[in-house]
């Protein structure tokens, strides 16, 4: 190697330093480690969500049904959604309480498009279990709006954590009307 | 003839296969004639338990798999399909059930004796790590296939248990969607909980294969923790040790035998006799008694560090319960550095020995803990003791973690230990002895 006309200064000599070899080695590897990558990526990806799971990632619900003071139950994405016909005094009761303690502080008009309907996912943000309170027959905890039967989490009418492990309100989904009875979730 | 090896087998058969591969050579060397320490107690069967546990899982597992439905809509109908009509699918299913159960039980002792004799230290580190290793896929393994019958225990297992990723911040959520491919526990995630559920336990047989090697490179530790030095120290592995192994085995499987056939369900959890249902959560969820440790400490963090007199959060409680239940296997594989005393055997250790109990104590007590929901109160007898058992997972946890970085370290250069026996010859003489006198 150290006859080679290109390398007469003696810096890829094996002796100092870095050799052709190792460049060889080197460029190599680079190109075993794209190639490696090149053929995870596929594989990997083919673990994410498949067209047709995405393609039914929106649900429409026919609202019309729904009487004021209860709620309706969809299935979005495999989860719960919590569709709730909110009275007038429900409304203020939440929109009173936008200035009390929360552990998740949000205003009421944050959190809804149209006071009279509030639309959150009825998943807890505890440990993920689903509260009940969609019936005014059901308990609905101490502020009117979902009690968790698992570790006794309490969420107000504009379901706000106000009380229990939970560490966060419930999550308000993606939605909007795409008539006066028709919503589309997603 | 080069590369042909050199066989000392007269069977003509036998040598001819020999002569090409040394395969019997082998066997003769590590499991016939095999030095093996000659004061191995009943704790040293355990690792023979855990190879049989394994192949009895990959056994009844394949013929579980003929009949069964990776489907959201087929999979719990195919379950009870094998309960109830496929031949001996009852057995089949019980045994595999009761079987995790059973392998988790016997890899818990054999870790426990690793601990308390010492066997993880120099030179058997990587040892230790490979056993580590194997527990973790082990975990895996379990998990996914309680996954599979699709009752409600196991959806809300998956749900909560994967969810545990959604704790890691900025990237937690991709990971979880990409985990289930869809939005949540369904279809996707059954199928390829199926399919690792299936791949892991070959995975496993590799690196038991690296553990059992790493074994016969170092040789077996014994209870006095004291190297063999001379022949007189050991026996050959056959007949001695594959008679006592048979013996434990046959002891073993009578365990086994009245869990699978006179309390088939009983370490099981009823609820996950009712199908999955996405829309309705069980009020009380949890895992399999081998989890419940782990479980509690993931539960006992229920405090967010936050940058000291601001409201900034560094770490949701979540994600410190999820770090501190990580971190409770990592200190495991840390331990080879955290106890560098020269003494091996907790035999010669008082001290340690006495912290090494209080940690099997304080594991049973994690355990209830994590069985029992988080604001429960701990009742003894009927009388209520005022405080719940997420104190008691709280306190669990902080010996937990005390016992690996703060008190095995300060006895690893503190504890004043026994003398050692000059052999394993000389210990076995003098135990001998003391029997004769007490006869």
């Amino acid at each position: 190697m150290g006859s080679d006309k290109h390398c007469t200064d003696g810096s890829c000599d094996a002796g100092h330093g870095a050799s052709r070899r190792d460049f060889i080695y080197m460029t190599a590897g680079a190109m075993a480690a794209v190639g490696a990558g090149a053929v995870a990526w596929p594989l990997l990806n083919s673990m994410e969500p498949a067209a047709d799971t995405l393609a039914m990632s929106t649900t429409e619900v026919d609202i019309s049904g729904i009487v004021a003071g209860v709620g309706k139950t969809v299935m979005w994405q495999g989860k719960p959604v919590f569709v709730r016909h909110r009275t007038p005094e429900e409304i203020k009761e939440a929109e009173q309480a936008d200035n009390a303690t929360m552990v998740d502080p949000q205003r009421d008009e944050d959190r809804v498009q149209k006071p009279e309907w509030l639309i959150v996912v009825g998943v807890c943000t505890h440990l993920g279990c689903v509260p009940v309170g969609e019936q005014p027959t059901e308990n609905r905890g101490e502020f009117g709006g979902w009690f968790c039967p698992c570790h006794g989490s309490q969420y107000d009418t504009s379901g706000r954590i106000r009380k229990g492990p939970a560490p966060k309100n419930l999550a308000v989904p993606p939605y909007k009307f795409v008539s006066d009875t028709v919503v589309k979730i997603g | 003839m080069v590369g042909l090896h050199k066989s000392e087998f007269k069977n003509p058969v036998i040598r001819w296969i020999d002569t090409r591969l040394p395969i019997f050579t082998l066997m003769q060397a590590e499991y016939g004639k095999f030095p093996t320490p000659k004061n191995f107690n009943a704790l040293w069967n355990f690792g023979a338990f855990a190879t049989v546990m394994l192949v009895a899982m990959i056994v009844t597992g394949i013929f579980l798999a003929m009949n069964y439905d990776p489907n959201t809509g087929h999979a719990f109908d195919s379950v009870e399909h094998i309960m109830r009509d496929v031949n001996f699918g009852w057995l089949l299913r019980y045994l595999h059930s009761n079987g995790a159960s059973m392998f988790f039980a016997v890899v818990y002792i054999h870790t426990f004796r690793g601990m308390y004799y010492g066997s993880y230290k120099a030179p058997r580190e990587l040892l230790w790590i490979l056993g580590m290793v194997i527990f973790l896929l082990l975990m895996a393994t379990a998990f996914l296939g309680y996954t599979l019958p699709w009752g409600q225990m196991s959806f809300w297992g998956a749900t909560v248990i994967t969810n545990l990723f959604s704790a890691i911040p900025f990237v937690g959520k991709a990971i979880v969607t990409w985990l289930w491919g869809g939005f949540s526990v369904d279809n996707p995630t059954l199928n390829r909980f199926f399919a690792f559920h299936f791949l892991l336990p070959f995975v496993i047989c590799a690196v038991v294969f690296l553990h059992i090697w790493a074994l016969h490179m170092t040789g077996s530790n014994n209870p006095t923790g004291v190297e063999p030095k001379t022949a007189r120290d050991t026996v050959p592995f056959h007949p001695y040790y594959t008679a006592k192994d048979s013996l434990g085995i046959v002891i073993f499987f009578i365990i086994y035998g009245i869990f699978t056939f006179y309390f088939p369900n009983v370490l099981g959890h009823p609820d996950n006799y009712v199908e999955a249902n996405p829309m309705v959560t069980p009020a009380h969820i949890v895992p399999e008694w081998y989890f419940l440790p782990f479980y509690a400490i993931l539960r006992a963090v229920t405090w967010t560090i936050t940058i000291p007199f601001t409201k900034i959060i560094l770490i949701e409680a979540k994600l410190g319960g999820v770090l501190a239940m990580f971190g409770s296997i990592a200190v495991l594989f840390a331990l080879p550095w955290l106890d560098r005393n020269p003494v091996r055997s907790c035999d010669y250790r008082p001290t340690y020995k006495k912290f090494m109990w209080a940690l099997v104590v304080v594991w049973v007590l994690l355990g209830q803990a994590g069985g029992h929901a988080p604001d429960d109160h701990v009742m003894i007898f009927g009388a209520d003791l005022g405080f719940t058992w997420v104190v008691v997972a709280q306190l669990g946890m902080l010996y937990y973690f005390a016992h690996f970085l703060v008190v095995v370290p300060w006895l690893s250069k503190h504890e004043k230990t026994l003398p050692l026996p000059e052999s394993i010859e000389a210990a076995v003489e003098e135990k001998n002895r003391a029997k004769g006198a007490k006869a």
